[in-house]
C-alpha cells in the first residue's frame, strides 16, 4: 500500500532517552528517590489459605532500628482492587491492605518498617504468626462451586455486574451466541474438539516492583512509582487508605519495563500506608521472588474449542469455551478473558458463518493473576490456531492455504468482535508476504537432518485491539515555548517501549519541527493531562490521536496571536512551521516572536491540551512463521528462524514497531517452550527465582526476521493502529505446529519441554 | 571493615559490613547505573568489572574488592559511548533497565575480542538477560559499530 | 540472603584450616551458591592471598588451583587441547562469562552439587584432588565423601592418554542441566560420569563399547525434580552415553 511520504512519521528516530538509558544515568525510582527513606519489607503466608489466629510484633518490634510493625488489626476495613481499570471497575473489590484471612502461598501477613533491610530482614524472622490452616482450593477446574470459598466475607463488592459470585468462587461468567450454532455443527462434515491449557506465565521485567511515599511540602501523600497507571493509582490509593484523591500525587520516572504487570498497582499501597502512620518517606522495592510470587502474572486459562468445518476446510462454526483462573484476587479476571474469543475467533470471520464464546472465570488459592500483554488474547490464539493448523493437518491441507480461505478480510463485519469493520486490514497480504519471505513451501517440509534431529515449520497467525473501546481515554498538552520548540505532557507511561519518542514524531510531523524541538514529560498526575495509562495497546492510537487533536488546536492558537502581531484577520493567515506567515504576502511572524508575544499581554494561551476515545479498538494483524530443528531423542526444540509480518497500519517508528515485535516473539517463544509454572502440594510456587524461572537467552532465540504490511486505519493518527501486545500472541501455536509436523504429535499444553516431546515419542 | 579500593580510578577508602555486598557498596557510593534484577547471580544487571573482568556485584562480597581496581558505567562512559549509539539507532534501549549491565559486559567482550562473530558475541553476552528487546537489535547495533570500525 | 560477622584472608593454609574447624565458620568459593543460603556465617574464610588461583601444566599433569575460576578452565589452552574441548563444553553453558569469572574450581568440586557439569567432566578424567589435611585423593572417592572441616587446595588432572566427550541436556541454553554427561575412553576402559542425575556425579565403568549407553542407563541411579523426571533423565542417559559413544569411535 501506498503511503504519503512524511518528514518524522514512519522514521526511525532514536528514543528521546536512549542515550542516558544507555549510559546508565540514574533515572528509575530507586535512582531518583531519598535514601533516607525506611525500608518496607512484607511478611508473606506460607499457606495457600489461612487465617491468621493470632501474630505476634512484639519481640520483633525491639530490633533495633525497626520503626513500627503493622497487622490486619492496623489497616482501614474498605475493600479495594488494585487493577489499573478505568472507573468503576470491572475487577471486584477483594482486597484489604492486609487481611486476616490470606487466600495464597506469598500473601500478606504484615508491613515492617525499619531504618535498613538488614533490621527489617531481622524483624521478619521475629515475627510470630499462628495460622490456622484452611483447605485450599488449588486446581482451577475445581473451583467453581467448590464448597471451600476463597472470599466467604460478606463486604466483596462488585463494582460492574459481571457475573461474578463469590459464594461460587466465581469473579465472571458470560456466554454469547450468534448464529445456530447447534444446527451447523449437525451439518459440519468435520469436527474437532480440542483442549488448551496455558499457564500463570510471569512478566518477569527486569525491574521488580517498586515504589516510594513521602508527603511533599503541601502535605500531600507523593508516589512515585514504577507505574504504568498513574492516574488509577491515585484512585487506587485514595480508596484503600480512604485519603481523598487532591491529597495524593502519583508519578512515574523511567520505568524498567512493565508488560502490563505494572498496570496494576501491586506494591504502591504499602509505602504509603508506612508513609501515612509513620510520616517519613517509605520505600518497597520487591526482591524477585516476590515479583514471581507476590506479583501479577497471566491468567492460567484453559480453553475448549470445538470447530466445524467442510472438507475442503471451509470453516463454518466455532463454539469456544474459557476457564480463567483469576487466583486470589480478581484483578483483570473479568476483562483478560474476554480477549480469549473476541481476539481469537474474529480472525476466521471470512467464513464463520456461527460461533459461540462462554467463559467462567474463577477464584483459587494461587498467586493473583492481572495484565500480561496479550491479556487473554495470547492463550485464545494459541488455541483457536491450534485447532485451525489441526484441521488443516487432518484434511492434508497446507497450513497457510486453509488461513487463505478462512481468513478475515479488509471490510469485513467481525460477529465476534463486537459487530466491528475491519476497515484496515493486510491479514492477507501478510500471509503473502511472510510466505513469501520464509519459503514457506520448502522450508514446511519435514526434513530428517540424521542422528534423531528434523527440521520443519509451523505457521500462525494473531489479533489485537488497538485500546479499549468507548473506554480509554488519552490526552495530550502541548505548549510552545520561547525558543519556537514544544513541550508536550502526556499522562501516558513510557515503559521503554518508546511512546514518548513516537508521539513527539507526531507533534513533529503536524507542528513542522524537528523531533528534537519536542521535549516530551509524562507522567504525573499533578501535571499531566488525564490518560487512562499506558495498557491495552492504546497509546500510539488513542494518546495519538490526542495528540494529532492538541496539535490542531495549537496550530489555530498560535496563528490567532500571529494574525495579531500581522495585524490582520485570524484566517488571513496560515501555519508554515518556524514561521506563520500573512497569506499572498511575504509578511511573516517567527514563532520565538509569538511565543514572547504570547507573554505579554495576551489573552490566548500558547498552549492547548486535547482528549481522545474511540467508539472502535481496530485490531492490527500478524502472521509468525518459525523453523524448528527438534531432537526426537533429547525432545530439545532449537527455534531456528523466527520470521513475521506485522499490519500495525504504519509504524510511527519502523525501528520501535520492530524491536517491540521482536521483544514479544521471544517473549512468546519463551511460553512455549522454557517457562514453567508449577507449585508443591501446599500451593507454593516452585519457579521462584531466575535461577528456576527461565526466560530465554540471547542463545535460546534463533534468527528473527520481521516485516511491515501498510494498511490505513482512517481512525488512527497517520492511519496507525497498535503494535504492543500483538506480537506475543504467534509463537505458541506457531511452534507448536512446528513440533506436530515434526513429530506427529500435539502438544496442547504449555510450556511443551523437551521431555514431554521425548517422552511421547518413545516406543 | 575498612577497605581500600580504586574505584572509576580513584583510590577510596570505605568502611563496611562483612556481608554489604559490592553492589549495595557501589550504589552507596552513587554508581546508580548497576541494578539489581535478580538475587541468584543469573540476569547480569549488576554486571561490573572487578580488575579489567565483568564480574556480578550481587554476589560479591564489597571485602572481596579490598585491594583491587573496580569501573563502573559512570567511570567508563567514553569506552560506552564509542557503540552504545549504534544500539540505540535499533531503539534497542528499550526500558534500559538491563542497560548498564549489558553495556559493561559488551565493554568487557571488546578488550577481549574486539573483532568478534555473531556467534562469539551471543556467548559471550548470555549472561544479561533483557525482557524487551528480543536480543536481536542490541546484536545489530554492536555489528553496526564494529562494522563501522572497519570502513 | 546468608550473613556474615567477619571477614578473614587467610594468610596460610594452616589458619585457613584453623578457622574451618568451628562450625560456624566457612571457607568461600565463589560465593554464588553459597550466598543464598539462608543462615548464619561467624567468620568468611577467603583464600585469595594463598596463590591458588592459576592452572600449573607439567609433563605429566595439570594442577588447577581451587580459587581458579571456571572461565579459566573454560580457556586453558593445554587442558582444552588435552580434552579436546570437553572441559571448555562442560563450563561454557554456566549462567554467563561473569558467573563464570567468579565462580571457582574448588567451590565447585567442594561443593558436590548435584547440578555439577564440573564435577561431571573430572569424573571422567584421571583426575585428583589435593586436601590440605586428607592428602591427594581421587576424586571418584572425595565426590562419595561427605563434607568435612578440610580444605580443598587444588585439582590434579593427570595427563594419561584418553579420549573424552561432554555433552548435557539443559531446558534453557544457560540453566542448570537437566542431565550432565562426559564419556570417556581411558586404558582401554570406558567411563560414563553422569551428573545432575540430578544428585551428585556418578561414574560408571565399562570395557566395551557396545551396550555401554543401556549399561550406564540401568546403572545410574536418577531422580526427579523441578527440571525432569526420573525416567526423562534415564532415558536421557541412553540417549547422550550413545551420543557420546559414537562420537568417541570418530575420533
Amino acid at each position: 500500500m501506498e503511503h504519503k511520504e512524511y518528514k518524522s512519521i514512519n522514521k526511525s528516530v532514536r528514543k528521546k532517552d536512549s542515550m542516558q538509558l544507555l549510559l546508565g544515568k540514574p533515572v528509575y525510582t530507586d535512582d531518583v528517590t531519598p535514601k533516607d527513606a525506611l525500608v518496607v519489607k512484607i511478611l508473606r503466608s506460607p499457606h495457600a489459605n489461612a487465617m491468621v489466629e493470632s501474630i505476634n510484633t512484639a519481640a520483633a518490634k525491639k530490633v533495633p532500628g525497626v520503626v513500627d510493625i503493622y497487622t490486619w488489626e492496623d489497616v482501614p476495613q474498605t475493600r479495594f482492587a488494585i487493577a489499573g481499570q478505568t472507573f468503576p471497575e470491572p475487577s471486584p473489590y477483594d482486597r484489604l491492605i492486609i487481611d486476616r484471612h490470606v487466600r495464597f502461598a506469598g500473601d500478606v501477613v504484615a508491613i515492617i518498617a525499619a531504618e535498613t533491610e538488614k533490621a527489617a530482614l531481622k524483624a521478619m524472622k521475629l515475627i510470630k504468626v499462628k495460622y490456622e490452616i484452611l483447605e485450599a482450593v488449588l486446581d482451577f477446574r475445581t473451583a467453581k462451586d467448590n464448597p471451600v470459598l476463597v472470599h466467604p466475607e460478606d463486604d466483596w463488592f462488585p463494582p460492574c455486574q459481571v457475573g461474578g459470585d463469590p459464594k461460587r468462587n466465581l469473579v465472571a461468567s458470560d456466554d454469547e451466541i450468534h448464529g445456530d450454532v447447534e444446527g451447523i455443527l449437525a451439518e459440519c462434515d468435520i469436527v474437532l474438539e480440542r483442549t488448551y491449557h496455558t499457564k500463570a506465565f510471569n512478566q518477569a521485567m527486569m525491574e521488580p516492583f517498586t515504589a516510594y511515599a513521602s508527603f511533599d511540602r503541601y502535605g500531600r501523600l507523593h508516589v512515585i512509582s514504577s507505574t504504568q497507571i498513574v492516574f488509577h493509582t491515585r484512585r487506587i490509593l485514595s480508596r484503600a487508605l480512604g485519603i481523598p484523591k487532591s491529597k495524593i500525587r502519583v508519578e512515574k520516572p523511567r520505568i524498567g519495563g512493565g508488560f502490563g504487570a505494572k498496570q496494576t498497582a501491586v506494591c504502591d499501597v504499602y509505602p504509603a500506608f508506612v508513609a501515612m502512620k509513620t510520616g517519613r518517606p517509605a520505600m518497597v522495592t520487591y526482591t524477585r521472588e516476590e515479583s514471581q510470587i507476590a506479583g501479577s502474572p497471566r491468567h492460567e486459562m484453559e480453553i475448549t474449542v470445538k470447530l466445524g468445518a467442510t472438507k475442503e476446510g471451509k470453516i463454518r462454526v466455532m463454539d469456544l469455551y474459557t476457564l480463567s483462573n483469576t487466583g486470589a484476587y480478581g484483578e483483570h479476571g473479568p476483562t483478560t478473558v474476554g480477549l480469549s474469543g473476541h481476539k481469537a475467533i474474529p480472525l476466521y470471520t471470512g467464513s464463520l458463518e456461527a460461533h459461540r464464546f462462554h467463559y467462567d472465570v474463577v477464584y483459587t488459592n494461587r498467586q493473583a493473576a492481572g495484565a500480561y500483554r496479550g491479556y487473554g488474547a495470547t492463550q485464545g490464539i494459541f488455541a483457536v490456531e491450534s485447532i485451525v493448523s489441526e484441521l488443516a493437518e487432518q484434511l492434508g491441507m497446507d497450513a497457510t492455504a486453509i488461513r487463505d480461505m478462512n481468513m478475515i478480510k479488509e471490510g469485513m463485519v467481525m460477529p465476534a468482535y463486537y459487530n466491528e469493520i475491519a476497515s484496515a486490514c493486510a491479514l492477507d497480504r501478510c500471509m503473502e508476504h511472510c510466505r513469501r519471505m520464509f519459503n514457506w513451501e520448502e522450508r514446511s517440509k519435514v526434513r530428517d537432518m540424521g542422528n534423531g534431529k528434523v527440521r520443519t515449520a509451523g505457521v500462525a497467525m494473531g489479533m489485537q485491539g488497538s485500546c479499549i473501546s468507548n473506554v480509554d481515554v488519552g490526552s495530550a498538552t502541548l505548549k510552545l515555548s520561547e525558543d519556537g520548540t514544544y513541550n508536550l505532557i502526556i499522562g501516558a507511561a513510557d515503559m521503554g517501549t518508546g511512546c514518548d519518542t513516537i508521539l513527539a514524531q507526531m507533534v513533529a510531523e503536524l507542528m513542522d519541527c524537528h523531533v528534537d524541538d519536542v521535549a516530551v514529560f509524562g507522567a504525573d498526575t499533578d501535571v499531566s493531562p488525564y490518560d487512562s495509562g499506558s495498557y491495552a495497546s492504546s497509546t500510539t492510537y488513542i494518546t495519538g490521536q490526542a495528540v494529532v487533536k492538541a496539535c490542531a488546536e495549537l496550530k489555530k492558537r498560535i496563528c490567532s496571536i500571529a494574525a495579531d502581531m500581522l495585524g490582520c484577520e485570524g484566517e488571513k493567515v496560515e501555519f508554515a512551521g518556524s514561521v506563520v506567515r500573512r497569506i499572498h504576502t511575504d509578511q511573516t511572524v517567527s514563532l520565538t516572536d509569538i511565543a514572547y508575544k504570547s507573554q505579554v499581554n495576551n489573552t490566548t494561551p500558547a498552549e492547548s491540551t486535547a482528549t481522545h476515545t474511540s467508539p472502535v479498538s481496530p485490531p492490527p494483524y500478524m502472521v509468525g512463521m518459525v523453523e524448528i530443528e527438534l531432537d526426537k531423542r533429547t525432545g530439545k526444540v532449537e527455534i531456528l528462524d523466527y520470521m513475521a509480518v506485522v499490519d500495525c497500519g504504519i509504524p510511527i517508528n519502523p525501528n520501535l514497531a520492530r524491536i517491540q515485535t521482536e521483544g514479544g516473539i521471544v517473549q512468546g517463544i519463551g511460553h512455549t517452550l522454557i517457562e514453567n509454572v508449577t507449585y508443591d502440594r501446599k500451593g507454593r510456587p516452585a519457579e521462584a527465582s531466575f535461577m528456576q524461572y527461565k526466560v530465554p537467552t540471547r542463545q535460546d532465540m534463533g534468527r528473527l526476521h520481521v516485516e511491515f504490511e501498510h494498511s490505513y486505519e482512517p481512525t488512527g493518527p497517520f492511519g496507525a493502529k497498535s503494535i504492543g501486545e500483538i506480537v506475543i500472541n504467534t509463537p505458541a501455536p506457531a511452534i507448536a505446529h512446528a513440533i506436530y509436523r515434526a513429530t506427529g504429535k500435539w502438544f496442547r499444553e504449555l510450556p511443551i519441554t523437551p521431555e514431554q516431546i521425548a517422552m511421547s515419542l518413545i516406543d | 571493615m575498612e577497605i581500600k579500593l580504586k574505584l572509576n580510578g580513584k583510590n577510596i577508602l570505605a568502611s563496611v559490613e562483612a556481608d554489604t555486598v559490592l553492589l549495595d557498596f557501589l550504589r552507596d557510593k552513587g554508581c546508580l547505573s548497576v541494578k539489581r534484577g535478580c538475587d541468584t547471580s543469573n540476569c547480569g544487571l549488576c554486571t561490573v568489572l572487578m580488575d579489567g573482568k565483568p564480574i556480578l556485584s550481587c554476589s560479591t562480597l564489597a571485602v572481596r574488592a579490598d585491594g583491587h581496581e573496580i569501573h563502573t558505567l559512570e567511570g567508563l562512559q567514553e569506552e560506552a559511548s564509542d557503540f552504545v549509539g549504534f544500539i540505540a539507532d535499533q531503539g534497542a534501549d528499550q526500558c534500559g533497565f538491563c542497560n548498564p549491565g549489558l553495556v559493561m559486559n559488551t565493554i568487557a567482550l571488546l578488550r577481549e575480542n574486539p573483532d568478534p562473530t555473531d556467534d562469539e558475541i551471543r556467548a559471550y553476552l548470555a549472561g544479561n538477560l533483557c525482557r524487551c528487546s528480543g536480543y536481536d537489535g542490541q546484536l545489530r547495533g554492536i555489528r553496526n559499530y564494529l562494522n563501522s570500525r572497519k570502513a | 540472603m546468608i550473613t556474615i560477622q567477619k571477614y578473614v584472608r587467610a594468610q596460610t593454609l594452616e589458619e585457613a584450616w584453623q578457622l574451618n574447624q568451628s562450625k560456624r565458620n566457612r571457607i568461600l568459593g565463589g560465593m554464588l551458591w553459597l550466598r543464598l543460603g539462608k543462615g548464619s556465617i561467624n567468620t568468611a574464610i577467603d583464600l585469595c592471598d594463598l596463590g591458588l588461583n592459576t592452572i600449573e601444566e607439567t609433563e605429566e599433569q595439570f594442577s588447577i588451583g581451587a580459587m581458579a575460576a571456571l572461565r579459566d578452565i573454560e580457556l586453558h589452552e593445554g587442558l582444552n587441547a588435552y580434552t579436546n574441548g570437553a572441559v571448555a563444553d562442560s563450563v561454557k553453558d554456566i549462567v554467563g562469562v561473569q558467573f563464570r569469572n567468579m565462580a571457582t574450581v574448588g567451590g565447585s568440586i567442594w561443593g558436590r552439587f548435584g547440578f555439577s557439569d564440573v564435577l561431571t567432566v573430572f569424573l571422567a578424567l584421571d583426575t585428583y584432588v589435593e586436601l590440605y589435611k586428607g592428602g591427594i585423593v581421587p576424586l571418584e572417592q572425595f565426590a562419595k565423601m561427605k563434607k568435612d572441616n578440610d580444605i580443598l587446595v587444588r585439582l590434579i588432572v593427570k595427563k594419561t592418554p584418553c579420549k573424552v566427550v561432554y555433552s548435557a541436556m539443559r531446558n534453557q541454553r544457560t540453566d542448570l542441566p537437566v542431565l550432565a554427561c562426559a564419556v570417556s575412553c581411558m586404558n582401554g576402559e570406558y567411563r560414563a560420569s553422569i551428573g545432575a542425575r540430578p544428585a551428585r556425579a556418578t561414574l560408571i565403568r565399562g570395557d566395551k563399547a557396545e551396550g555401554f549407553a543401556a549399561f550406564v542407563a540401568e546403572n545410574a541411579p536418577t531422580e526427579s525434580n523441578i527440571r525432569g523426571s526420573a525416567a526423562y533423565r534415564t532415558h536421557l542417559i541412553r540417549v547422550l552415553v550413545e551420543r557420546s559413544m559414537n562420537e568417541l569411535g570418530g575420533m
